[in-house]
């Protein structure tokens, strides 16, 4: 007798799944893209997501987005490079992006690196490259253990109160591949965090372990079920655990198997992590873990630092607070030049050791391959090889000797990729949009390189303000988390002269830090071509109505939404915007013959296609 | 074409319905709507699918969204989204295969009473890309 699965994907699921769906993959691969039965592309593209792969948007049939998982952001000496050989010899699409070339890396939100235009007949060759050298795309999408996320400095950072580097890179190697935690009803991101900054954004993960002190030993307190999709915003909630390093397999591997039973698979809209623990509360998943997937007596939780976090916690570089870097700028030298960057890394700061690393700016988290491969060789050149990702889509270089920072630091790419940014540049994250991903309902980057260009042009900070983070996501699902912004926008449409154009909403005064908060959404559908006015005229406002010197969160949460809403006046300005039009329904946006039906998708696996405009 | 089998699924986070296998009504356009809310008739940003199914030969969704004229957002009511033909099956939910023939996909739905009318958008879709 068959069991009938209560949705379509969880019957894909119970029939292959997990490191099985490789073999398949790779005889697919082999034999071509034809080779997928008609009647099956559903299934296996699901399936495929295990594996890192992604089908790209309607057409673009045929493509795939790979996803790269570098846990905790670590890219060891040598993989930068293999990074940008592959996004060279294989991502290369058949037209350019206007502001990004042919062929460039995506450094994701979650410390992980996205590729497009991958063919499904180059994967082998692919995963052979990626894996002879340590990377790998498994488990980087699809139902189960995500690339694990921390402080992109763990183990360098002067001041980290628990070494957490060591704790990530276990529970990547215990539950990357594990059977029993490969099918999970959705998703399960994870954020491992030992600094005092908070700058692992573990209120935004379905499973927190963030620094915590019991009883004299240093350790982690357990949070669950934070994330920000689907117009359901929420913050990890405590749930009065605190582990040491050696506990925290032991917890996360329960409270992952606890997701596993009783997470919601009839419907995947509620099947997060968020859900459950709306559901029950925190008092009862404590309970249930304790009762049925742990076997030691839990302790309760420790005293945390939350008090102490300065990641984006809307007070800009405060004083006293515990910089990743704070010994630097006393000392004088290299480092003072580049002061701040407690909050996001970027700029130049001591490790534990006598060396420093250097953090740099990657506009909207794109880099191109010849890019890629310069700064390989500069981290090689100046460091020890290693490259480390962010979740501000940022890079950082780690071990550079004191000796060698001014030549790193005077190096031409640096130019591009600044240890100095403009607020506008630095506060900048955006999704992949309408580029590749169906879900958006706008463009996005191109769009917002253009924004934050345009701000560094024409707008000023006012006193005070020296960290301003302005995110663009396409859609709700909020893969540039919005709602955790200065200034939070999202895709949407509205009509203009009759028009329909791609349009903005906007909220304000999200953040993390002790007392996250989400944006309040305070403007509905701004024309995108307005959005840069109205962010200017908000700065203008809240510099002449804040009060005693308010942080511009302060001043948010200080005034309701209907006067916030009267400071945005959205207004057309010199920026000009060329993706106002459909982009959703172009082949690619940025293709000079940009219909459907211009597209070389789906595209035989025995040819490569000729430059659209060719 | 009688005995094919069809399958109607919305996928990847409610980016698209997929009808056998071909994506055939994506996200992110307007629609045209009545009843959606207070106005005569909807200017309707479509933001996601929730489920899909059929209503005699007619494919329907239910999808989330706001009306750009009076902010009126949330989910509707059954949507008509395209048309099945030849076909003698009641049915379909995601999740189940109904046994279906062909598919008038991408055709504006014809009216269906106090659902009102859609405008439905030519394009298809793709896979979300949330990292």
């Amino acid at each position: 007798m068959s069991v009938r699965m209560p949705t379509d994907v969880e019957e894909w699921k119970s029939e292959v799944y997990g490191q099985e769906i490789r073999d398949h993959l790779m005889e697919f691969a082999e034999e071509g893209w034809e080779s997928i039965p008609d009647d099956e592309h559903d299934a296996w593209f699901e399936r495929f997501k295990w594996w890192g792969l992604y089908h790209q948007r309607s057409g673009q049939e045929s493509y795939f987005m790979m996803r790269i998982g570098t846990p905790n952001g670590v890219l060891e000496p040598g993989q930068l490079e293999v990074v940008g050989e592959v996004a060279d010899e294989y991502a290369r699409g058949p037209a350019e992006n206007p502001e990004f070339g042919a062929a460039y890396a995506d450094f994701t939100t979650r410390q992980s690196i996205q590729l497009h235009w991958i063919r499904l007949e180059d994967v082998p060759e692919i995963f052979d490259k990626l894996e002879s050298n340590g990377l790998t795309t498994q488990q980087a999408c699809g139902d189960s253990w995500r690339n694990i996320v921390g402080c992109p400095v763990a183990g360098k950072d002067a001041n980290e109160v628990v070494d957490a580097l060591p704790v990530a890179e276990n529970l990547n190697e215990t539950f990357k591949g594990d059977e029993n935690h490969s099918n999970l009803p959705r998703k399960w991101k994870v954020s491992v965090t030992g600094c005092r900054e908070g700058c692992g954004q573990g209120d935004i993960n379905d499973l927190a372990l963030e620094p915590a002190e019991k009883d004299g030993r240093m350790g982690f307190n357990v949070r669950v079920g934070g994330g920000l999709a689907r117009n359901e915003p929420r913050l990890a909630r405590g749930l009065d655990v605190f582990v040491t390093p050696d506990q925290a397999e032991a917890v996360s591997g329960g409270l992952s198997s606890l997701f596993r039973e009783y997470g919601d698979r009839e419907n995947r809209y509620n099947a997060r992590m968020k859900f459950l623990v709306d559901e029950w509360g925190a008092d009862e998943v404590r309970e249930t873990l304790q009762e049925e997937f742990v076997d030691f007596e839990l302790e309760h939780a420790g005293e945390d630092l939350r008090d102490q976090y300065t990641y984006n916690a809307g007070t800009g570089p405060a004083a006293g607070s515990h910089d990743h870097a704070d010994g630097a700028a006393a000392d004088g030298g290299v480092a003072a030049q580049y002061p701040g960057g407690d909050h996001d890394h970027i700029g130049v700061h001591p490790q534990g050791d006598d060396n420093f690393y250097v953090g740099l700016n990657v506009m909207v988290g794109r880099m191109g391959v010849e890019d890629c491969l310069e700064l390989a060789d500069l981290a090689d050149e100046y460091g020890s090889g290693e490259v480390r990702l962010t979740q501000r889509q940022n890079v950082i270089v780690t071990d550079v000797p004191e000796s060698e920072l001014d030549a790193f630091l005077a190096e031409p790419l640096l130019d591009d990729y600044a240890p100095d940014p403009s607020p506008f540049e630095r506060g900048s994250i955006a999704c992949t949009g309408t580029e590749f991903c169906s879900l958006s309902i706008v463009e996005t980057k191109n769009r917002q390189v253009r924004f934050a260009r345009w701000l560094k042009q024409n707008v000023d900070l006012p006193e005070g303000v020296e960290e301003f983070h302005i995110h663009l996501s396409g859609c709700t699902a909020s893969c540039a988390q919005p709602q955790i912004a200065d200034v939070s926008l999202r895709g949407m449409k509205t009509r203009k002269n009759g028009e329909a154009v791609e349009a903005l909403d906007i909220g304000l005064g999200g953040g993390l830090g002790e007392d996250p908060r989400f944006a309040d959404w305070v403007a509905q559908r701004v024309p995108a071509d307005e959005v840069p006015g109205a962010i200017e005229n908000l700065l203008g406002n809240f510099a002449d109505a804040r009060e005693d010197g308010e942080s511009f969160r302060e001043f948010v949460e200080n005034r309701d939404e209907e006067t916030l809403a009267e400071l945005i006046e959205p207004e057309e300005t010199s920026y000009t915007d060329p993706y106002m039009h459909n982009t959703k329904l172009t082949w690619y946006p940025y293709a000079e013959e940009d219909d459907m039906d211009d597209g070389p998708a789906p595209v035989p696996s025995d040819e490569y296609p000729v430059e659209a405009d060719d | 074409m009688r005995g094919v089998t069809a399958a109607l699924r919305v996928l990847d986070d409610g980016a698209w319905l997929s009808v056998s296998d071909s994506r055939v009504v994506g996200v992110g356009e307007l629609w045209r709507l009545r009843g959606f809310c207070e106005c005569e008739q909807a200017d309707f940003v479509l933001e996601g699918f929730t489920e899909t199914g059929v209503d005699g030969r007619t494919v329907e969704v239910r999808a989330y969204g706001t009306c750009i004229v009076c902010n009126e957002a949330g989910p509707t009511d059954w949507l008509p989204v395209g048309r099945l033909v030849d076909t003698d099956t009641p049915r379909a939910r995601d999740g189940e295969r109904g046994v279906f023939h062909a598919l008038a996909n991408s055709a504006p739905a014809a009216g269906a009473g106090s659902r009102g009318a859609t405008d439905v958008p030519a394009n298809g879709a793709g896979s979300s890309e949330n990292p």
